[in-house]
Parts: structure tokens; C-alpha cells; sequence
């Protein structure tokens, strides 16, 4: 099996979350009665007109920046032509051969190296409405009883990535998608959850043997809902081809279906049933050229890509790539980590508070005062640990401060505690001479006096260290 | 007073309605009294509008051709697979009107989604041509000039692809303007070829034209295409035509099938432009006129074949009876929706973009059409104006051409080039060959609307034409 290299691009699907949709000013919505976000426009009545969403070309622009692209200076709409309940017009308006953002790269830090993924081109394009097959074999549209047809989808704005085949196992292509996804969602332009169908990915796959040249016959995986079914799907599709290929066989160009309960992978349809979508420039609108002044102005609005983050984090603050991979999960996670640090707290201890109990607390770290926060981990280790919990609880809270927590924190000065050693020592001197005799054990009985003194607020570390060095002095 | 709707221009009508000689009630009632007593033999309506009660506009009623959008009306396209299809909105020409107090008085024949040159190929059945019952109004907006040379309307909507208002306009001997391609709204009119489509106005004068493309042109937000006029439009008053540079191209004043009496009326009103103080020059548009048909029946069908792919029974007009399934609906409805020529030109249209084909027809086409350009583009640094015959021949019989679909195509030969340019044209009567009226095409570079006007009108003025047909005087 380790001759075999499996080379993998992906193709991403990300649905923008305009207000409206792409080609009419219908609001772009989830989760609504069927069939009452449309329009003339998006249900393809005769002499209706596209009219292209601004927002969505500023946010295809904003993506294709994040992803390293040469944003195109003059980019076109084209009509792809295929015949389906899902299409009212007949075509899909689509981007060819001059999508708005060409070539890119990619970077995905890894722990040890990192991974670099060319990105092909990122277009623009309306969604399908939603089509529902009721009766008849798996969902299919052949032989089902009705089909329904929910039109709210239907023409909403989406925006492909296409990566080069620079991916070659499943793990990285997850790790790929990881990330890309983060960088959509923190772009704010996409819910991009693949559970939903926000952020959708079909995989190309093929193998080579190792040194080989060139690629083989490519199959494409369609619409895996998971980040675990696209590493899934990717193995099984790859361990399938190398199976084809060491029985003799050729593996034949289609596009595939994995089902992640049975695991299995069937085929929707092959080269011989290809569409000819027959594309041709969109003569409904006018071709997009972007103004320079406005891609360098939200080029220098772009947020700080989740990558560098990661590798701030690791730098600047000296974290191991697993704490830095934790925490940059969030990007208000990162900047409170950040706040905490600047407040004087030591950075592993902060990111450690913070991916643990903080976490565990549930607390938005947007509403958090760091100033108080970074008091109550700086204190952690001399506040009871039930203290510590609840302040931690309480730090979003309007109101919150540390100083009502930190009063429980344990006394630990020994200028303060040694007085009170010294005098219960001498209050007890025959039990002092029984110790030095070699009744350790009565160790604890002093410990105890002193807890007992201090109202349990002394650190019993600290007592347990200075009753042991009075009574061996 | 008695309202003769046959010699009445919009502008007379406009003014006595101004003055308080008639109301507009009576102004409707009288046109719907003249389509009452000669409709049925023109058959230039498919159906009426507005109740001529008054009620639906203060000012000049309007014939609005069948393929664009009204709002509550049945709107076809004169196909049977629109049968009953009633728009949920006004095309924004038809909301312009509205906006000027236009009442609609109903909607005119036409070739089937405008794909013809004599409304024979109507679903409903063909127009006739007021000047002779015998022959074809021209087409496709047939009914349409019918209706304004029948005096069934004052004024009308046209639609022009590739010669569909000049051409009927010189066939009934009427005035026509074929607009710049994206001065005015192709919103709600029912898509024939995108990028070639253009609504314009159909009268009796040239002052008529002027006054109705004032209200339709500008900048519409719902069609990407359309955008702002550069000056203002002017009603023309000229009736000299002292400076003015008019190239007369062999090509399209030589061309093969032109008819002698054609020709000679042509050549009259050429040298009477002449007197009027224009310079007359020949010239040559070699490769417009060798290529632009075959290009125009390129590009034209390949965007019809995407344009009535929406046209499937599912949402709006002719749905099969009792299907097997949802294919079946599909093809049946489709079968039996659309009549000869839409088809012919979606099986057209498809092989021209079809995979492998792309290339060497559709792509070449618009390689060709860029040279057409171009060539327009030169003659119009030398040029005001280009003049030629509208049509090659006068109107001929109903059936003559109906079994010869390149003979049918061969009618547009003089107007598609300009049309493939996207450049203004209009057609004026310019006298009679054989009792029936020769139109003269005034062809304009982008924009000139305003000059073809003045143009035109000195033309018409000195020409004097009678716009009543001989029989109906």
C-alpha cells in the first residue's frame, strides 16, 4: 500500500450570508415556510432580470484576499445549462472561464512544518433551490412518487473554492478544510457549517505511485456533510482505487456518492452521462470590474488570518503548537489570552486557564474585564479551588471584580505566618519535644493549630514548610 | 368632435386632450371602436387591455406587443406554452407608460417569442397588413405596426432582436426606432436574445417615436444592462439638413433581392436628403453585411436556447395533461408548447454551444460580431448617418416564405448588422413600390438617437408620406 500516493483537490462550496440573495433583492434566509422568499426573479418568470449583489462581490473579493488570490480586474458571469427541477431558468449563473479571484495559496500550519495548498480560483455563483423526492428509492428524482421543490434556497449566493490536487491524505484534507472554514466564519460572511449545507465540499481523488508523474484518472466524491466524511470518504475512495488498480483494473472517470453509514461508495453517474452545460457569458449583466481603491481598502481591512495567529501564538508567547491550535479556535479566546498576558500573567498559565476552566465555564470571553480575569488566575494558586471556579463563572458578569474572591485567598506570607508558628510552638513545648523525639506524625496537629488560628485562609503548603524548618531549628 | 383614428398621431391627440377637445375616455373608446370594426380582419391584437372607460389614464393609449410583461394581463409571447400566463408585474416599459397616464389597450400579435419576420409564425394565428389584407405586417412585432398603420393605436410598443420594429414599420409604412442597445429597460420583456433585445417605439411620425422614446429610455435598476442617456431626448424640429454626413453603404442599398421599386424609392428619398442639404457619399460595410446574418442566427438562437429553457409546464403557462412522470411532463409540455421556429432555434442554439462546437460557431460568431463593430464604428467617423432600404422587398403574401425558413431569414438581412452592433436604427416610409410602402432605414453610431431623429423627421417632412393605407382613405 505505501507505493500508493493519493493526490486530492477539493472543491468547497460556501453560502454567503448576504441579506439578500444574489440576483434579487428576496431576503436570504433559513429555516422559513417554503416558497416565500421569491420573486419574478428567482423563480424564472418571462422577462424577469438578474441584478447582481454588491455585497456578495465584495465579500467573494474579501475570501479570495484571505486565501492569497489576484483579485481579477475584470471578471464575467456565465450561464451553465442544465435542466433540472432545482433550476427554474434552465441555468445556473455561474462563473467560467474569468472568475473574480484567480490563482492563491494556502497555508495550514502543522506542528512540525506546515502545509501549503494552491488555491485554483474562487467564483461566485447562485445556489439551487431544494428539492425533496418523496416515494421511490433513496431520495432520487427516478421514480419518486412527488417532488417537491422549495424555491427559498434557490438563487441564494455561493462561492466556490477550487484548490489544486496538492492534498495527499485525508487527515490533511480535513485539516485544509479546519481551516478554511474558520477563516470564512471569521471573515463573517458565512455560517459556513457543513451539517447545514452552509459550507459544502466534493473531493476530486486519485492516486499515483510514488515518484510517478502526471495523474491518473480522477473520480469526484460529492457532498460529504462532515469534516469526518470528507476524511472518511477520501480514505475509502482512495483505498477503492488502489484495490482497482492492484486487481488489474482501471479506474473509470464518474462522480461518486459515499455513504457515510455503510461506508460504501456508489456511483451517481459516469463520463458517458457528463452534462455539456454548455456555457456561455451571462448576457443579462455587465461584467464586474472591481475598483481598485476599494480591493486595497478592504485588503487593508482584512482581519488576521487564523494561520498567522497560530504562529503568534507560538512565537510571541512561546505556547506549544497544541495549546496555540486550542486556543486560536477562537479568535476573542486569543485576543483575552492576549489581555490576560499584557495584565502580567504568565502566558502557559493564562492559555491553560483558559482552554480548561475558563472554557468549561462557558463564559463569552467578549464580555470579560481582563484587568479582573487576570487577577483571579494570577491568585489561582491560593484561592480554594470552589473560589476559583465561581470567579471564573462570574468574570463575564457585568459587575464582576476579583477582589471579593481573592479575600478568600490563602495566606501564604511567612512574615505573617511565622508569629504565629513561633507562639503556638511555645505554647505547646511538650509536644515540640516529642516531635524533635520522632513523632513526625504530630507534624499535623501543629499545621491544624494554625489553619485553625488563620480561620483555614493560610496556605497549608506554605504552613506544613515553615512548622517543619521552626521545629528542626 | 369625431376622433378619424387612422390619420390622428399621438402628438394631435396628446394636444387636443391637453386643450379639453376630448376627454381620454373618449379617445380610448374611440380606438376600441376602430379595433371593434377592423380588428378582425388585421387581428393585430391578441387581446385588449384597459376598459376604455378613462379610468386607467389621463393621456394617450397605448398597444403594448405580447412578449412584454403586464401586469394582470395575459401576457404569451404568442406562444401556446405561455397560454394563460398572467404576470405578476409590469415590465418597467410598461410602468413608464403607466407612469405617463398611457392607458394599455391591449396586447399585439407577434412572431412566437419574436422569432420571425411576418407574425406567421404566431401560435394565435397571423396579423394582417392594413395595406393589403393579403400580405404580412412584417414582423416579428407585426401586430404592433399593424395596429398603428390599421389606426387600431396611436402609438405601440415594438421589440427589435435583429430587425423585428424596423422592418414591420416599413412594411405597413410607419415610423419604427430600433434604440441603442441598453438605453432602455429589457426588464419583463420576455427574453428572445439577451444581448440583442431592445424595446422601442412604433408610430406614425417621427415626432410620435421621439415623444414615446422619451418616456422609455434611461437607466433602469432592475436590468444591469441599461444605462443612463448622455443628453436628454429631444423632440426634432429639423427640417434642413444642411451638414449633415450621410454615408450611403453599397453593400445594403446592392444587395441581393432588393426590389426595384424598392430600390428607386430608396434612391428618391437619398437624393431628396440631397437637396435638403445633407452630403450624400457612398460607402462600403463589406464584412457587416457578408457575415452579419449567418452571425446574427449564431448568436441569436444559442441565447434562445438558454432563455426558453424555463419554459417547462412547472410554474406558469402550458403544462401536458396527466404525465407518467416528471420527464414526460417535460418533454410532452415542451412538445407541445412551443411551435416550429422556437424550436428549430433552441436545436440551433444548442449545437452552436455544445462542447467541441463552442469554439467554431458561437465563439467565432462573436469574433465576427466585434468586427461588425468595428467596421460601424469606422464608417461612423466619417458618417452622421447611414442609409439604406428597411426591408428588401415590400410586404408579401400570407405563406409565401412560410415554407422556406432561409428565405423568411433573408427579410432581416438589412437590419441585422446594425442590430449586431447594438447601434440605433430607424425606418421612415419613404413612398410606395407597387401600392405598398418602402421603408428607409437611418442607421445612427451609439447614442444617436437625437440625431436620427432630426434626421428623419426633415425626411418625413419633406417626403410628406400618408401614413392611411390607400384602401382605408
Amino acid at each position: 500500500m505505501s507505493e500508493w500516493q493519493p493526490v486530492i483537490g477539493l472543491e468547497i462550496h460556501v453560502q454567503l450570508k448576504t441579506r439578500t440573495k444574489m440576483f434579487c433583492r428576496c431576503e436570504n434566509v433559513r429555516g422559513e415556510e417554503p416558497n416565500t422568499r421569491t420573486c419574478p426573479v428567482c423563480l424564472a418568470h418571462p422577462g424577469a432580470l438578474p441584478v447582481l449583489n454588491g455585497q456578495a462581490v465584495e465579500w467573494a473579493i474579501l475570501l479570495g484576499q484571505a486565501l492569497g488570490c489576484a483579485i481579477a480586474k475584470r471578471s464575467l458571469f456565465h450561464r451553465k445549462n442544465y435542466f433540472y427541477p432545482d433550476l427554474p431558468k434552465g441555468y445556473q449563473i455561474s462563473q467560467y472561464d474569468q472568475p473574480i479571484c484567480g490563482e492563491g495559496r494556502f497555508v495550514v500550519p502543522r506542528e512540525n512544518d506546515q502545509l501549503e495548498v494552491g488555491i485554483v480560483r474562487v467564483h461566485l455563483e447562485e445556489d439551487a433551490a431544494k428539492t425533496v423526492h418523496v416515494g421511490g428509492t433513496a431520495g432520487r428524482i427516478q421514480g419518486a412518487e412527488t417532488s417537491l421543490v422549495d424555491f427559498n434556497r434557490g438563487g441564494t449566493p455561493l462561492v466556490e473554492i477550487v484548490t489544486a490536487p496538492d492534498l495527499h491524505n485525508a487527515d490533511d484534507a480535513r485539516l485544509f478544510l479546519q481551516l478554511l472554514r474558520q477563516t470564512v466564519v471569521e471573515l463573517g460572511i458565512s455560517d459556513a457549517e457543513m451539517e447545514k449545507g452552509s459550507l459544502r465540499c466534493d473531493a476530486n481523488v486519485s492516486v499515483r505511485k510514488l515518484g510517478e508523474e502526471g495523474f491518473r484518472t480522477k473520480t469526484e466524491l460529492k457532498n460529504m456533510n462532515s469534516f469526518m466524511f470528507v476524511a472518511r470518504g477520501i480514505e475509502a475512495e482512495v483505498e477503492r482505487q488502489i484495490g482497482v488498480y492492484e486487481g488489474g483494473g482501471a479506474v473509470e472517470q464518474e462522480t461518486l456518492h459515499f455513504d457515510p453509514q455503510s461506508g460504501k461508495i456508489s456511483s451517481l453517474r459516469s463520463k458517458e452521462e457528463a452534462h455539456d452545460y454548455r456555457y456561455f457569458p451571462e448576457p443579462d449583466l455587465v461584467a464586474v470590474e472591481p475598483d481598485a481603491a476599494m480591493i486595497d481598502a478592504q485588503a487593508s481591512q482584512l482581519p488576521e488570518q487564523p494561520a498567522t495567529r497560530l504562529r503568534r501564538l507560538e512565537t510571541t508567547f512561546g505556547l506549544s503548537f497544541y495549546d496555540a491550535q486550542v486556543l486560536n479556535g477562537s479568535p476573542a479566546m486569543v485576543a483575552l489570552f492576549e489581555a490576560i498576558v499584557e495584565a502580567g500573567v504568565d502566558a502557559k498559565a493564562s492559555a491553560n486557564v483558559l482552554q480548561n476552566q475558563f472554557s468549561a465555564a462557558g463564559v463569552d470571553p467578549t464580555a470579560v474585564d481582563a484587568g479582573e480575569l487576570a487577577k483571579v488566575i494570577e491568585a489561582r494558586e491560593t484561592l480554594p479551588r470552589e473560589t476559583f471556579t465561581t470567579a471564573l463563572a462570574h468574570s463575564g458578569d457585568a459587575d464582576f471584580a476579583a477582589a471579593p474572591y481573592l479575600e478568600d485567598a490563602a495566606v501564604s506570607d511567612t512574615a505573617e505566618l511565622g508569629p504565629l508558628v513561633d507562639a503556638i510552638l511555645e505554647a505547646n513545648p511538650d509536644l515540640v519535644n516529642a516531635f524533635r523525639a520522632g513523632i513526625e506524625g504530630l507534624l499535623g496537629f501543629f499545621v491544624g493549630q494554625v489553619m485553625k488560628e488563620t480561620q483555614g485562609k493560610a496556605d497549608p503548603r506554605v504552613v506544613n514548610e515553615l512548622v517543619r524548618e521552626k521545629l528542626s531549628g | 368632435m369625431t376622433i378619424d383614428t387612422l390619420s390622428l398621431t399621438a402628438e394631435a391627440a396628446q394636444t387636443l386632450l391637453g386643450a379639453g377637445e376630448i376627454t381620454a375616455g373618449e379617445l380610448a373608446r374611440a380606438y376600441a371602436d376602430a379595433i371593434a370594426e377592423r380588428d378582425p380582419e388585421i387581428h393585430a391584437y391578441l387581446r385588449q387591455g384597459d376598459s376604455p372607460d378613462g379610468e386607467s389614464g389621463e393621456g394617450v393609449p397605448i398597444a403594448v406587443k405580447d412578449c412584454i410583461s403586464t401586469k394582470g394581463l395575459e401576457t404569451t409571447a404568442a406562444s401556446k406554452i405561455l397560454a394563460g400566463y398572467v404576470p405578476l408585474y409590469d415590465a418597467t416599459v410598461v410602468e413608464r407608460c403607466r407612469d405617463a397616464g398611457m392607458p394599455v389597450l391591449g396586447k399585439t400579435n407577434l412572431d412566437e417569442f419574436a422569432m420571425g419576420s411576418s407574425t406567421e409564425n404566431s401560435a394565435y394565428g397571423p396579423s394582417r397588413n392594413p395595406w393589403d389584407l393579403d400580405r404580412v405586417p412584417g414582423g416579428s412585432s407585426g401586430g404592433s405596426a399593424a395596429a398603428v398603420a390599421g389606426g387600431l393605436a396611436p402609438w405601440a410598443l415594438g421589440s427589435d432582436t435583429g430587425g423585428s420594429i424596423k422592418q414591420p414599420a416599413a412594411l405597413c409604412g410607419i415610423v419604427g426606432l430600433r434604440p441603442t442597445y441598453g438605453t432602455v429597460s429589457r426588464y419583463g420583456v420576455i427574453a428572445f436574445a439577451s444581448s440583442l433585445d431592445q424595446v422601442g417605439p412604433m408610430a406614425k411620425t417621427v415626432r410620435d417615436c421621439a415623444l414615446l422614446y422619451e418616456v422609455l429610455a434611461g437607466r433602469d435598476r432592475n436590468d444591469s444592462t441599461t444605462v443612463e442617456l448622455p443628453e436628454p431626448v429631444t423632440i426634432p424640429t429639423a427640417d434642413s439638413l444642411n451638414g449633415v454626413r450621410l454615408g450611403v453603404p453599397k453593400e445594403l442599398n446592392d444587395a441581393e433581392g432588393i426590389e426595384p421599386g424598392v430600390k428607386a424609392s430608396v434612391e428618391a428619398a437619398i437624393t431628396l436628403a440631397d437637396s435638403l442639404g445633407a452630403d450624400v457619399e457612398e460607402t462600403s460595410l463589406p464584412r457587416s453585411v457578408e457575415y452579419g446574418l449567418a452571425c446574427y442566427y449564431l448568436i441569436a438562437p444559442a441565447e434562445a436556447s438558454a432563455n426558453l429553457s424555463r419554459y417547462d409546464g412547472v410554474r406558469y403557462g402550458h403544462r401536458a395533461s396527466e404525465p407518467s412522470d416528471l420527464s414526460e411532463m417535460y418533454e410532452r409540455s415542451r412538445w407541445e408548447g412551443f411551435g416550429a421556429e422556437p424550436r428549430r432555434r433552441i436545436m440551433l442554439g444548442t449545437y452552436a454551444l455544445s462542447a467541441g462546437y463552442y469554439d467554431a460557431f458561437y465563439g467565432q460568431a462573436q469574433r465576427v460580431r466585434t468586427l461588425i463593430r468595428n467596421e460601424h464604428a469606422e464608417a461612423f467617423e466619417r458618417y452622421d448617418a447611414l442609409l439604406s432600404p428597411t426591408s428588401p422587398t415590400v410586404a408579401f403574401p400570407l405563406g409565401a416564405r412560410t415554407a422556406d425558413p432561409i428565405a423568411m431569414y433573408v427579410a432581416d438581412l438589412l437590419t441585422i448588422p446594425s442590430c449586431m452592433a447594438g447601434l440605433p436604427g430607424l425606418s421612415i416610409p419613404c413612398g410606395l413600390s407597387e401600392g405598398l410602402p418602402v421603408g428607409l432605414q437611418i442607421v445612427g453610431p451609439q447614442f444617436s438617437e437625437n440625431r436620427l431623429l432630426q434626421i428623419g423627421h426633415a425626411l418625413e417632412t419633406a417626403l410628406a408620406f400618408d401614413v392611411v393605407p390607400e384602401r382605408l382613405r
